[in-house]
């Protein structure tokens, strides 16, 4: 059952000599309740203008939004997001950023309540014992797990994720991608997620939508996944599928990106970007 | 190593003391002399200086060291209205001062907010405050005691307008200036304007905001010396100015300390509060 889905939605830009810049236009797909999806473009094709206008942080100049067949505008507690840049406040502790959300989302609660249902994220998220340092005090992988813990902590329907592990070394993504993987099979999250790392997409997504260069970026396709979900990181490369997978994005984000828009397919639909598993494909033949 | 500097330059410090005092204690001491003779009346009416044909002379540092010193002896002596001690001449002008700054506070720190949160308002009162800041506060005198008619309440509203300033545009700056990333943390979890200013955008812009009201009370301590020689009566100010028409140059020396002193200690609490306030990122 789809929970979200987008509509038709362009963003325009007025050009500074006249005239209106598109950054992208007739965009359409949508997110199924308990399923993780990610975007995958270059730069500059409006991944984040897509994922802000999701998160009610920016507006469509065309199209609508709908969440569970009602048109939103706005943000909501219901979507929560996890920023690029942890946007975790300075000057209050861990604890103390992830409080901050719990009580905007219950406000009703007393004090006790609330820490005792932060201290519940924190241990999640693997922070015991680091509560009450300052997010400087933190390193990158720690602060990005506060803001994971701040945006689980509120029990969103869905999660939003802007590239959330761009900014951190190898390491300290792999071990967060597959707690982020964990997370959300626990707890049936619904994930809307940008990325520009293939490997990373192939692991935690279930379909993988594709986005052709700006301006005027489409949605070329969507690639289904078709690795199983207990996947890991390790074992990830072992499966048949996952080369002819990762050969099919790689290939799109090299060649076809660029030149999707002056030779679009015959039968394309924006309204229905085409679906394809390039996993049974490749071993189907 | 850092303490070694530390202590080499509080070393060079008192040794540049001891060079200024002694160079200061050698100028000043009275060479003897014969003056031209003055009439024996009319050196009787000017006083013993000048029945000695001399000048006024300058103090030494020890003249102004006893002065220092019978000050804090009584420093609350109330004598009369032209003889009152040093502590209550600067009772009142701190007084003054933490009431006209703190009206500027309450004035500047809201309006602040709302022109750092509106373009509209900012675009709207820019050419006000553009104005009226660069006006010195003492041109204001005048006006305020002929609308106000009391001079006590005129030299608070000197402060008042010479402390506002700084608090505003600091505070407008701050305001403008706080992240977007958390002002979309609040957005995304429906936190109310209120809470979002209270919780998100006070703490992160309180820093700038303390800085300009450190910028401000330092103007402010500027201006009621000035202010105080002006309207009279009570004040610091107004002792320096009592203490020149009596010619007691060890009396002004004392006072300028005093006014030294007292301006550094409401700047290193001010300095204080922004270290308490500043986040590190």
């Amino acid at each position: 059952m789809t929970y979200v889905s987008i509509e038709g939605i362009a963003k325009r830009f007025k050009q500074p000599g006249g005239g209106v810049q598109t950054v992208f236009e007739n965009i359409h797909f949508g997110v199924a309740k308990g399923e993780f999806v990610c975007l995958i473009g270059h730069s500059g094709c409006g991944k984040t203008t897509i994922l802000n206008i999701l998160a009610g942080l920016d507006t469509a100049d065309d199209g609508v939004l709908l969440v569970g067949d009602k048109e939103v505008a706005g943000p909501s507690l219901d979507r929560a997001v996890i920023f690029q840049g942890h946007a975790l406040m300075p000057w209050m502790s861990a604890i103390e950023n992830i409080a901050f959300a719990v009580s905007s989302r219950w406000p009703d609660w007393d004090r006790a309540k609330v820490r005792a249902h932060c201290q519940k994220y924190i241990d999640l998220v693997g922070l015991t014992g680091a509560e009450r340092k300052r997010p400087a005090m933190l390193s990158g992988g720690m602060k990005q797990r506060v803001g994971i813990a701040r945006a689980l902590s509120i029990e969103p329907k869905m999660l939003l994720m802007d590239e959330p592990f761009s900014a951190l070394d190898a390491l300290t993504r792999g071990t967060l991608q597959e707690e982020v993987l964990r997370l959300c099979a626990a707890t049936q999250q619904t994930v809307f997620m940008i990325t520009h790392d293939v490997d990373e997409a192939i692991l935690l997504a279930d379909r993988i939508v594709l986005m052709t260069n700006g301006p005027q970026a489409k949605i070329a396709e969507i690639v289904v996944n078709t690795l199983p979900r207990s996947r890991t990181r390790h074992d990830i490369h072992k499966h048949p599928h996952y080369y002819a997978i990762r050969n099919h994005i790689v290939d799109f984000l090299v060649e076809r990106s660029r030149g999707f828009a002056s030779a679009i397919p015959a039968g394309y639909d924006p309204r229905r970007p085409p679906e394809t598993s390039p996993g049974t494909l490749r071993a189907a033949s | 190593m850092f303490a070694s500097v530390r202590a080499k330059s509080a070393l060079l410090s008192i040794l540049l003391l001891a060079l200024f005092l002694g160079g200061w204690q050698i100028a000043a001491t009275p060479t003897a002399g014969t003056g031209p003779a003055l009439d024996p009346e009319y050196a009787a009416l000017l006083g013993a200086s000048a029945q000695q044909g001399k000048q006024t002379p300058m103090p030494t540092p020890v003249d102004v060291g006893l002065r220092i010193a019978k000050h804090l002896e009584a420093p609350f002596a109330d004598r009369g209205t032209n003889d009152k001690g040093i502590g209550i001449q600067l009772a009142y002008s701190l007084a003054r001062v933490l009431l006209g700054f703190g009206l500027a506070a309450l004035v500047a720190i809201p309006l602040g907010f709302l022109i750092g949160m509106s373009p509209l308002v900012y675009g709207a009162l820019n050419p006000f405050i553009q104005v009226l800041r660069p006006i010195s506060p003492l041109a204001w005198m005048p006006l305020a005691l002929y609308t106000i008619k009391d001079s006590a309440i005129s030299s608070i509203f000197v402060i008042f307008i010479c402390s506002i300033w700084p608090m505003l545009t600091n505070t407008a700056f701050g305001v403008a200036h706080v992240r977007k990333e958390w002002l979309n943390v609040a957005r995304t979890l429906e936190v109310n304007p209120l809470r979002t200013a209270w919780r998100v955008i006070l703490p992160a812009a309180a820093p700038t905001i303390v800085t300009g009201m450190r910028i401000s009370i330092g103007i402010a301590w500027l201006v009621i010396v000035a202010a105080e020689m002006l309207v009279g009566g009570t004040g610091i100010g107004y002792f320096v100015w009592n203490e020149w028409n009596n010619l007691s140059i060890a009396n002004i020396i004392t006072a300028i300390l005093v006014i030294g002193v007292v301006g550094m200690l409401l700047d290193h609490m001010l300095g204080f509060a922004t270290k308490l306030v500043t986040y590190q990122e």
